[in-house]
């Protein structure tokens, strides 16, 4: 019996290799061709480099004017992430401490907007921030607020169910205001729902293609993905500079995943699940 | 010791707003825009149904919701499959590699679809090509290049993107059964594979119902790795639904109309989505 459970664990540990190694291989094939020249590539794709450069990468990383286009998808994202985790707990904290048909209604109108494909609003977005002239930065942030506000402020309520109206009491007894309990005791106490709300849309925006390319049309703002595309459309039969290109952009996420890997994944799986 | 109405609405109005004037406002903007002659500049006059029933004769648009309606069923099957398997492998006890297998699948998913669509592109082009000289299959020739294997194309990119998303939703499942349980089916003479089927699949069954959401709902909407991965060619033969509309809206302008089959779009999710939430509820109650 013992030895049966022990080839039944070699065997998973076997097999989860042998999937691992397959799962991480198209980006092994990436990263060993960057690493090549033209010739290298043309000879061969799956061999190792014959003679492996770096030259690729200064080349790549100019085109993409990384630096400015790594801060951008820096301030985009973390400028949309701080309004959204400020607000909607905001939303949230009096939505879950004023029990009534107000609150219920509201909360059932974010319900139903998680229901909106993105693409069924898409061209009146455009015209009503074309309108005001917010085809911009700004503009791309408060429409993530909005987007992504249904799926945090259910997070943040369903969080909140868990903390003692009392503790709130205690605290307006001692002289605070609505807004200091909110930020000294309540915003605290919710720190691993704060981690899945940043997780859930740190990636989305981090990653996000779509909504930028309509939204944005100054080449000096681009963000990654969209800095990516536009690259890689002129690049595309220049595979060595085309794949030092997507390994620069992978770095920031996969850096960020190995320091990370365990609240992204809880982050994650909360948000799913709950 | 109840909250003053001023703050109440204090508190609510920064989400409350931005809610309005991107979802709920636009919404309804695009219900009348879908009822109209619109080319972005200004609604030039007043079609009633005319764009919807220009809808139904309009054989692109048809065929990309066929198109994507196999991609997202290949792909919701594939998904969950696997993501299923590799769930029940990283929670048997392996010890350390446990984690390091869980976190190498799920690592496609925090790379955005536009980076997966390019990384495939190259595996498709390249280095399949490189195979099929390698080991002289076939097989490995003209991937891209044709209907076929451009719609395998993308389902293999989005499986292979998704399953250790969905892998993770497993995995919080079957940590939550509880051990008494497995014990007690041990003790009974149960062998892994009937506690497994027996004990655990019923209990993991509300996963399903998150997971087939979820994965049903990504799969209709995917937009990136369809623009990055074959750009709906070979001559619109792996056109998505979304990239449908996006093209009518802005390359032919033709907004009015867009907006149309956006609202069709929005329909059909939904529905899709009301559907099969009542359908594995069911299922969750009758176990």
């Amino acid at each position: 019996m013992r030895n049966q459970e022990r080839m039944h664990k070699y065997m998973m540990v076997f097999i989860g290799a042998v999937v691992s190694l397959l799962w991480i291989y198209p980006f092994y094939l990436v990263f060993v061709n960057s690493i090549k020249t033209k010739a290298g590539i043309f000879e061969s794709t799956l061999s190792l480099p014959s003679e492996p450069t770096l030259e690729n990468y200064p080349t790549a990383f100019g085109e993409l004017d990384f630096a400015l286009t790594f801060l951008n998808s820096v301030i985009i994202t973390g400028g949309s992430i701080f309004l959204i985790v400020m607000f909607t707990s905001m939303a949230a904290y009096a939505l879950s401490r004023r029990p009534s048909k107000t609150s219920t209604v509201i909360y059932f109108l974010f319900a139903i907007c998680m229901l909106i494909p993105f693409q069924s609003i898409m061209i009146p977005l455009v015209s009503i921030f074309g309108a005001v002239d917010m085809l911009n930065r700004t503009g791309l942030s408060i429409m993530y607020l909005g987007l992504g506000s249904s799926l945090a402020v259910f997070l943040y309520v369903g969080a909140m169910k868990g903390i003692p109206k009392a503790l709130d009491e205690a605290a307006i007894i001692d002289g605070c205001n609505r807004f200091q309990v909110y930020w000294h005791i309540i915003l605290p106490m919710l720190k691993s729902t704060t981690v899945t709300v940043i997780v859930l849309n740190a990636i989305w925006f981090w990653n996000d293609y779509l909504l930028p390319s309509i939204v944005i049309n100054k080449e000096g703002m681009y963000t990654i993905p969209l800095r990516t595309f536009y690259f890689f459309g002129e690049y595309s039969t220049q595979w060595h500079l085309a794949l030092a290109a997507l390994v620069i952009a992978m770095i920031p996420i996969i850096v960020l995943y190995m320091f990370l890997q365990k609240y992204i994944i809880d982050g994650i799986s909360d948000g799913a699940v709950k | 010791m109840t909250f003053k109405n001023r703050t109440y609405w204090l508190f609510l109005l920064p989400t409350l707003l931005a809610l309005l004037i991107v979802l709920i406002l636009p919404f309804f903007q695009g219900v009348y825009y879908s009822f109209t002659a619109y080319n972005g500049f200004q609604v030039s006059e007043f079609v009633g149904f005319q764009n919807y029933i220009n809808l139904l004769s309009d054989s692109q648009f048809l065929y990309s919701l066929r198109f994507t309606a196999g991609f997202s069923i290949a792909s919701v099957i594939g998904i969950n499959v696997i993501g299923l398997a590799f769930a029940i492998l990283v929670t048997q006890k392996l010890g350390k590699v446990s984690t390091l297998f869980r976190t190498i699948y799920f690592m496609p998913n925090l790379i955005g679809g536009i980076i997966l669509g390019f990384i495939w592109q190259f595996i498709f082009l390249k280095a399949f090509t490189g195979i099929a000289d390698f080991t002289g299959l076939d097989f490995f020739r003209g991937w891209l290049s044709d209907t076929q294997t451009g719609f395998w194309g993308l389902v293999i990119l989005f499986v292979w993107q998704m399953s250790g998303y969905i892998m993770v939703i497993y995995i919080s499942f079957l940590n939550n059964v509880p051990k008494e349980l497995l014990e007690a089916a041990t003790i009974d003479g149960a062998n892994k594979w009937q506690s497994f089927w027996r004990v655990k699949f019923p209990l993991i069954i509300p996963a399903f119902t998150v997971s087939l959401f979820l994965t049903l709902s990504n799969a209709f909407k995917v937009y990136d790795q369809n623009m990055a991965l074959t750009a709906g060619g070979p001559f619109g033969s792996t056109e998505m639904t979304t990239m449908n509309i996006y093209d009518t809206a802005f390359k032919i302008q033709d907004m009015g109309y867009a907006q149309s089959k956006a609202i069709v779009f929005l329909i059909i999710i939904t529905l899709i989505s009301v559907i099969q939430l009542y359908i594995t509820r069911k299922k969750e109650t009758e176990l």
